[in-house]
């Protein structure tokens, strides 16, 4: 990779916001699931489009890690792609797709399939970190609420969901209490990801840019998706297996693959479905050679 | 056909370059250049600067330019510059009595010390579309006029002498800096200024707006506008003195309201405040209207229209906060719709099932 473009600070923010950031994050570390407002600055992003995390990322990359970033799981989307290259050019650190060869690792809603280990560090852009935002949208009252630890008003919204449709109606930022304290925003990854938060060997934070709020679950800190005694908490499961590596066990997103509808189940995972492949799996698929969706950033081998 | 809706770089940085075309546009005719957009298409630089958060006319042209004239996007790009920029501190407040005025009226006296000047205004130009302006024609020059007087005191300070009008607040609160410190509830008035100057001009608009229909209680006055130059002052440490850095233009709203009293405070007007560079006249305004909508709480009035609800107001109020998070509607979102496919089938089988169930229990009574 070059070397940092000239003209600006390593990784884009001035030493002094770094160090601001460092500190809220440090507060977030100490008390789990608490968020702490911190003043986000303009980023060259757009706010809700992952300026929250890139803050956070930047405040805590050094020269000598190496950075992995996903969009809907894939490394390829146009984001992710959009905001590695922003840190190539800004840092001149070492970029790659291979999640156990990343230090740090910044996500848009997905934890990626491979298992972290200690020292990384899983950085979440958050759009809206608050919670209990549908239910109650004033900062001012749903401070109050997590101060007294609250949570009747989501356990009641999870009961009506029960009450109405038989089951909870919330598949993506599903919340969760962290070290028994705090509800938290798990950002919108799948419900199908929570079960990766708890006891996590890694660092997980949380940046909320526009919001101006950030957040954090320490390594090996108990993370519990709301659930009743009666409706446990469950993911989702797939009748059908990965159609380019034959994964059974992954979170799968829908193809549209022809005019009349026809579909296709892949991984969202774009590494774990290409290493997979590399390793000689199959899925049903007969035409998976000519879907790699690593290809277009792979380039020439 | 199956077409990858994933892109890569090669996509991205065709992005550009197509942007950049389109942003050039006929390349037959002549480029646009940054000193005509600064001196041509001022009330953009002006809005641009204001919301921008920027006094720097050239850069807010530039980002005029850069932005094919979205104000928006060029309000961004601008921010985006200005948060990398050192921070020294900060200025003494502007003297605004001692402007030098382009315009200044008041809609409260016929005459007041100072008298009414127009300036350049487009409020009686009858908004005829003007032809001549297809042509290359240069408009007649504007007749030689005196130099106005200076300085010309306030219209709120002559108020102020009869005891009609609330005291200004004391002068010796430190600023607040939302570029430092983030916005939190309920906010102290200087924040909540700053917020409504860096506010967008659409949303603060509609807002005044429906305090003047009925959403919130308000009856104002202009006490006065002035739009002119006013200098910029700074202590430097190092100097222990203050230092002029320059003038800047500004346009300055005072909004008049009337104020029942209370048990501690006989009737008496109360103002609302609005501020921005150049010649952003009718932001100044709206925000003026909005500042005395949001003192209802602090004035003991009824807060029950949106325009008085300050968190409602203030966290909605920066168009870098909306547009962004509007936009990102446009981001991939496949996993969170995925799950919610997954849902709504299952839902929907199992009330296929108990509908099923439940006809076949009717038949089986039947």
């Amino acid at each position: 990779m070059n070397a940092a473009a000239t003209g600006y600070n390593f990784a884009f923010l001035d030493e002094g916001t770094k160090k601001m950031i460092r500190r809220a994050l440090l507060k977030a570390v100490a008390i789990p699931g608490y968020q702490v407002p911190f003043a986000a600055r303009e980023m060259p992003f757009a706010f809700g489009w992952g300026t929250g995390g890139v803050q956070v990322t930047a405040s805590v990359i050094g020269a000598g890690d190496v950075l992995k970033v996903i969009d809907q799981g894939a490394d390829d989307t146009t984001n992710a792609v959009n905001i590695r290259r922003f840190f190539a050019r800004m840092t001149g650190v070492r970029t790659t797709e291979r999640t156990r060869q990343a230090s740090i690792v910044q996500t848009r809603h997905r934890i990626p399939e491979t298992p972290l280990a200690e020292g990384q560090i899983l950085v979440y852009q958050v759009p809206m970190p608050e919670p209990l935002f549908r239910l109650e949208p004033r900062r001012q009252q749903t401070i109050a609420l997590h101060a007294l630890a609250d949570y009747g008003l989501m356990n009641v919204r999870l009961y009506e969901d029960i009450a109405q449709l038989g089951a909870i109606a919330r598949t993506y930022d599903y919340p969760v209490r962290v070290n028994g304290r705090y509800l938290m925003s798990p950002s919108p990854i799948p419900k199908f990801d929570n079960p990766k938060m708890d006891m996590n060997p890694a660092l997980q934070l949380f940046g909320a840019g526009r919001e101006k709020r950030l957040y954090a679950v320490p390594p090996y800190t108990r993370v519990e998706s709301l659930d009743f005694e009666d409706h446990p908490f469950q993911v989702q499961r797939w009748s059908q297996a990965c159609a380019w590596c034959g994964a059974r066990d992954s979170f799968l997103d829908e193809l549209i693959v022809d005019d009349a509808g026809g579909r296709l189940f892949v991984c969202s995972d774009s590494e774990y479905c290409g290493e997979r492949r590399a390793a000689g799996r199959r899925g049903p698929a007969p035409t998976a050679a000519r879907h790699d969706p690593l290809a277009s950033v792979k380039g020439p081998p | 056909m199956y077409v990858a809706a994933k892109g890569g770089e090669a996509a991205i940085e065709q992005s550009w370059r197509l942007l950049a075309a389109e942003r050039r546009g006929d390349p037959a005719l002549a480029e646009l250049s940054v000193a005509q957009i600064r001196s041509q298409l001022r009330l953009a630089v002006d809005r641009v600067m204001s919301e921008g958060a920027l006094y720097d006319p050239e850069l807010a042209a530039l980002a005029v330019k850069q932005a094919s004239g979205d104000l928006v996007e060029a309000i961004f790009l601008l921010r985006a510059y200005r948060t990398t920029l050192p921070r020294f501190g900060n200025s003494l407040p502007l003297d605004s009595a001692g402007m030098r005025l382009a315009r200044r009226i008041s809609a409260t006296f016929k005459d007041v010390p100072g008298g009414q000047v127009l300036g350049p205004t487009p409020d009686y130009t009858q908004r005829l579309l003007d032809f001549a302006l297809l042509a290359d024609g240069a408009p007649p020059p504007p007749q030689a006029s005196e130099p106005l007087p200076a300085p010309v005191p306030r219209i709120e300070t002559l108020l102020a002498q009869e005891g009609l009008i609330e005291p200004p607040p004391a002068g010796d609160l430190e600023p607040a800096d939302l570029t430092r410190e983030p916005l939190l509830f309920p906010a102290c008035r200087p924040a909540r200024l700053q917020a409504l100057a860096r506010g967008d001009e659409g949303w603060l608009l509609a807002l005044g707006y429906s305090t003047q229909r009925g959403y919130g209680n308000a009856h104002p006055f202009v006490g006065e506008i002035r739009r002119g130059w006013v200098a910029v002052q700074f202590i430097a440490d190092e100097l222990g003195l203050a230092i002029e850095l320059g003038e800047i233009e500004i346009v300055e709203c005072s909004l008049v309201s009337q104020f029942a009293g209370n048990d501690r405070t006989p009737p008496q007007f109360t103002t609302g405040y609005g501020l921005a560079f150049g010649g952003a006249e009718r932001k100044s305004i709206a925000m003026a209207l909005v500042d005395r909508a949001l003192r209802a709480a602090e004035l003991g009035e009824p807060v029950s229209a949106p325009a008085q609800d300050e968190e409602f107001v203030l966290a909605h109020a920066d168009s870098l906060d909306a547009s962004g998070f509007v936009q990102h509607l446009k981001l991939p979102h496949y996993v969170d719709f995925q799950s919610e496919l997954e849902l709504l089938r299952r839902l929907r089988a199992a009330q296929a099932a108990g509908a099923g169930a439940a006809r076949a229990d009717g038949q089986e009574a039947a």
